[in-house]
């Protein structure tokens, strides 16, 4: 665990996986804005099959929803990257 | 008072019940007045499951949900896709082999009755429903069970019934039944067939039925393809549901055709209080994941409660009011309002123009229980 | 992760949302109670004003509530979601969950300081990705999105549009355009108002002047978007005349409305979509207090008072009369934004019968009947049955018909069975 606060994340870097794909991005953004950064535009697939991205960024409309560590539905906008961390999109097969 | 008018029939009540004897009578020919206090489908009718599901708690029951199952099967194919009809099926979970035993015993009676059922070890258990947890004993499948949408399909029924000329009015109370009338703020409506299929309200207007509010609880998840496929219910539901305890929890878990998973169910006997019991709420997800731990990590996007006519004896009232001159009643299906829907209606529309019913009407009439009551008021 | 156990919290003061509002709230309310817990959904406080991941950025202001907050002995939790509220009788509790893992607090009193949230009014294509809230970008960039290089049309309304379009030019994006939909005539009058308050005019005209070379148009809006797997171009128009620009980015909201769903919950009265609170913040339920946008929509200023003001009445001290009329004026300025922000009608008319209105279920207009309730769209189409449970879709339904929001259900936000089913009991056990 880091001891340093989090405005002293400067450069730091960590590897996520989104879709089975190793991603490296900046420590200390949201998944959403990782997602964003790294060209994922459909977050979910809608109750009709259309790709659905970030909305409100702020935890309200739940369209950034994906599956983090194997738990379906997490609000991307809301949880911070982190080493190691698995998301699975709707590219990925997410629900 | 505005001058009274004349129906050859009045249903009190545009729940599933109301909507589909409404649909029956219009059928008939009767020109038919549906009165709603609230709107269609937004009572009992908006709060249920949705399970189209044989029951054999009394051969009575028995005998009116594999009626009103088959009937339903005959209609799907004209129901729009809004009715979400799916015929999913029903698996009757056992824990042990005490409860295998049970689910014998219920394979014999449905099949004497020419309902499809079929044994499952648990090894095929497991292969249907993966997400049941490990080490149950196996279950009984009826796969002519199915599940539909309530409200629409409420509002199918009715728009069928209006189709065949029957006038829905909604936000319309009504506070009083009279001998071949009912009476509705300043209005006045006339029949010699009125209907009371007010549901859990209808003893409000007819205050000698023996109808109780038996509070339920659901929770609906967020969306999760195929995590389980077919309603599943512990075998220990029909005690649950039959014993009149004031709180009792079983496991019932249903797919919707939406991919989300329905959550059931609880009974409690608090009056009308539609508060979140939060401890019950608990009991029962417990009790969801005492057979589905997965569900630990499912999302719940939203619960409720609502209201189920109870009767003592747990069948419905179905047939003529001999206190009040042309009532008739049909309501108090506790939790089968959906499933009995169709097969109350045939029954009721079969005695009102005089014919016979499919089933024997006698053990539903409301006349019934009507000593009990006053022996014990 | 119900073998996690679970976190059982005893407060004397609970504040729920960690923007100005909640901060302030917390500060004051640990100068005289000595257990104060602060819970926010966010990997850091600050709310969305003051959304940031390191503070060199923030406001002089925001920093002194911060480093206030950090040492006020107050225990914050981040990233922890509120699902459940309740009145046990002998005190209030929540249910909230933290990364997965359940949270109750008990708490004496409680202050809601929930914010708002954006307003969206459906138009063709607001569905695609790339189209975003006004506040939603601001939120994007601070939690790491890079805007650089990226061509984005602005539309909306109200004093969040030049911010946003000043931070987002600041990283390196191409704001192409700010559309204000409130009419020029609407903005003067305004405008003119802001004389009695100098700080603001002041703030506005910086905020103008730094993102010259950005046409600033007012009366005009977006009437629908165009793309493939994300937004491509977008129609603005100012009712008569059309005209379509290309861009990566569409921020398009029409001001805020305030979250409350909790004090629904309790059982707070509401009021024209706010939260009704007295000079001493307190709700019309016992123990609950309210400050910020959920008692109105007024801005950070607004939001401190009420904050501060809240913070003392939850601790059981005399209300500041200082601080109560300097709300009461805050509260007129914020009065007459709403008024000359408000949505024009022509927004009602852009959605069309095949536009979505209810994202999480998919609803389009021409499903839901206009003469219905938001009861009947719920019962008949399911639209605000989602995940969201309503909070996009019921805002653009009450501006469209009118209708008035439906009951809320638990849970409050979205959660998980395990953390719907832990209680005490289990944490005693798992502790």
């Amino acid at each position: 665990m880091t001891t340093r606060a989090p405005d002293s994340e400067g450069d730091r870097r960590v590897t996520i996986v989104v879709d089975g794909r190793p991603v490296e991005v900046a420590a200390g953004i949201s998944v959403a804005a990782a997602l964003m950064e790294n060209g994922v535009h459909a977050f979910r697939r809608s109750v009709t099959g259309a790709a659905r991205g970030p909305l409100c960024g702020m935890g309200v409309c739940h369209e950034c929803r994906v599956t983090i560590a194997g738990i379906a539905h997490r609000r991307a906008c809301l949880i911070t990257v982190s080493n190691g961390m698995e998301i699975v999109t709707a590219e990925g097969g997410a629900p | 008072m505005s001058p009274a008018r004349r129906f050859d029939a009045i249903v009190i009540g545009a729940g599933i019940v109301g909507a589909a004897c409404a649909r029956a009578l219009a059928r008939d020919g009767c020109s038919v007045l549906v009165l709603e206090a609230g709107c269609a489908g937004g009572g009992t009718t908006a709060a249920g499951m949705g399970h189209l599901v044989v029951m054999d708690d009394s051969a009575e029951q028995l005998a009116l949900t594999a009626l009103s199952c088959k009937l339903w099967r005959e209609l799907a194919p004209t129901l729009s896709s809004a009715v979400e009809f799916d015929a999913c099926g029903t698996i009757w979970v056992a824990e042990d082999s005490a409860q295998m035993d049970a689910v014998a015993g219920k394979q014999r009676v449905y099949r004497e009755h020419g309902i499809e059922a079929d044994m499952l070890s648990a090894a095929q258990l497991a292969i249907l429903e993966p997400n049941l947890r490990a080490g149950l004993a196996g279950g009984l499948r009826v796969p002519g069970d199915a599940v539909v949408y309530p409200p629409r399909a409420a509002l199918s029924l009715l728009a069928d019934a209006m189709a065949h000329g029957a006038v829905l009015r909604e936000g319309c109370r009504v506070d009083e039944i009279l001998d071949g009338a009912v009476r509705s703020g300043g209005e006045l409506f006339e029949s010699t067939a009125i209907v009371n299929a007010a549901g859990a309200e209808a003893a409000r207007l007819t205050p000698e039925l023996p109808i109780v509010p038996r509070k339920g609880h659901l929770a609906i998840t967020d969306r999760y393809p195929g995590f389980c496929r077919h309603q599943l219910v512990e075998l220990g539901y029909l005690t649950s549901a039959h014993v009149m305890t004031s709180e009792s929890v079983a496991f019932n878990v249903q797919p919707r055709s939406t991919s989300q998973v329905l959550i059931g169910s609880s009974r409690e006997l608090v009056g009308w209080d539609n508060t979140t019991n939060r401890r019950v709420l608990r009991q029962m997800l417990d009790r969801a994941l005492h057979f589905m731990p997965a569900l630990a990590d499912v999302s719940i996007v939203r619960t409720w409660t609502g209201f189920r006519p109870a009767t003592t004896d747990k069948l419905p009232l179905i047939g003529l009011w001999t206190s009040t001159a042309g009532l008739w009643i049909a309501a108090g299906h506790e939790g089968l309002g959906i499933t009995s829907s169709l097969g109350t209606a045939r029954l009721l529309a079969d005695l009102i123009a005089g014919r016979t019913p499919p089933i024997d009407a006698a053990p539903y009439s409301p006349m019934r229980l009507t000593h009990h009551v006053r022996t014990t008021s | 992760m119900s073998s996690l156990g679970v976190t059982i919290i005893e407060a004397d003061v609970l504040v729920i949302g960690g923007g100005p509002a909640g901060i302030a709230a917390t500060v004051r309310a640990t100068e005289a109670s000595a257990r104060v817990v602060l819970l926010d959904e966010s990997p850091q406080v600050g709310g969305q004003i003051w959304r940031h991941r390191t503070r060199e950025g923030l406001p002089a202001s925001a920093r002194t509530w911060l480093k206030r907050l950090d040492a006020s002995g107050a225990r914050i939790m981040r990233e922890t979601s509120v699902v459940d509220v309740r009145d046990d009788g002998d005190a209030l509790t929540i249910t909230a969950e933290r990364n997965g893992v359940p949270v109750i607090v008990h708490a004496r009193a409680i202050v809601l300081a929930t914010g708002a949230r954006e307003r969206f009014v459906p138009f063709p294509g607001w569905t695609l990705p790339g189209v975003i809230g006004v506040g939603a970008a601001q939120a994007l960039l601070k939690a790491g999105l890079s805007f650089a290089g990226k061509r984005v049309v602005i539309a909306g309304s109200g004093p969040l549009l030049l911010p946003v379009a000043s931070s987002l030019r600041a990283a390196g994006a191409h704001v192409l355009l700010v559309a204000e939909q409130a009419s020029r005539r609407q903005v003067a009058r305004f405008a003119l108002g802001l004389l009695t308050r100098p700080a603001t005019l002041v703030q506005a005209a910086r905020y103008r002047t730094s993102f010259m070379g950005t046409p600033y148009r007012l009366g005009e809006w977006v009437s629908a978007a165009r793309g493939d797997s994300s937004v491509r171009e977008v129609d603005i128009t100012n009712g008569t005349s059309t005209r379509v620009i290309e861009c990566d980015v569409l921020c398009a909201a029409v001001g805020l409305v305030p979250n409350v769903e909790l004090a629904q919950l309790l059982g707070c009265a509401i009021s024209e979509g706010a939260v009704v609170t007295d000079d001493g913040l307190r709700t019309s339920r016992a123990g609950v207090y309210c400050a910020g946008e959920t008692t109105g929509i007024g801005g950070v200023e607004l939001a401190i008072v009420e904050g501060a003001l809240a913070g003392v009445s939850a601790s059981r001290r005399e209300t500041d009369a200082r601080l109560v009329a300097r709300r009461a004026a805050l509260r007129m300025t914020a009065a007459r934004m709403e008024r000359t922000f408000a949505p024009r009608a022509e927004l009602r008319a852009l959605a069309k019968r095949d536009t979505v209105v209810c994202r999480c279920e998919d609803v389009t207009l021409g499903a839901i009947d206009p003469n219905w309730s938001m009861r009947k769209a719920k019962l008949y189409t399911r639209a605000g049955m989602g995940p969201c449970q309503g909070r996009v879709c019921g805002a653009a339904l009450e501006f469209l018909y009118g209708w008035p929001a439906d009951t809320v259900r638990l849970p409050s936000a979205p959660a998980l069975v395990s953390t719907l089913t832990a209680d005490s009991s289990s944490a005693n056990q798992g502790a």
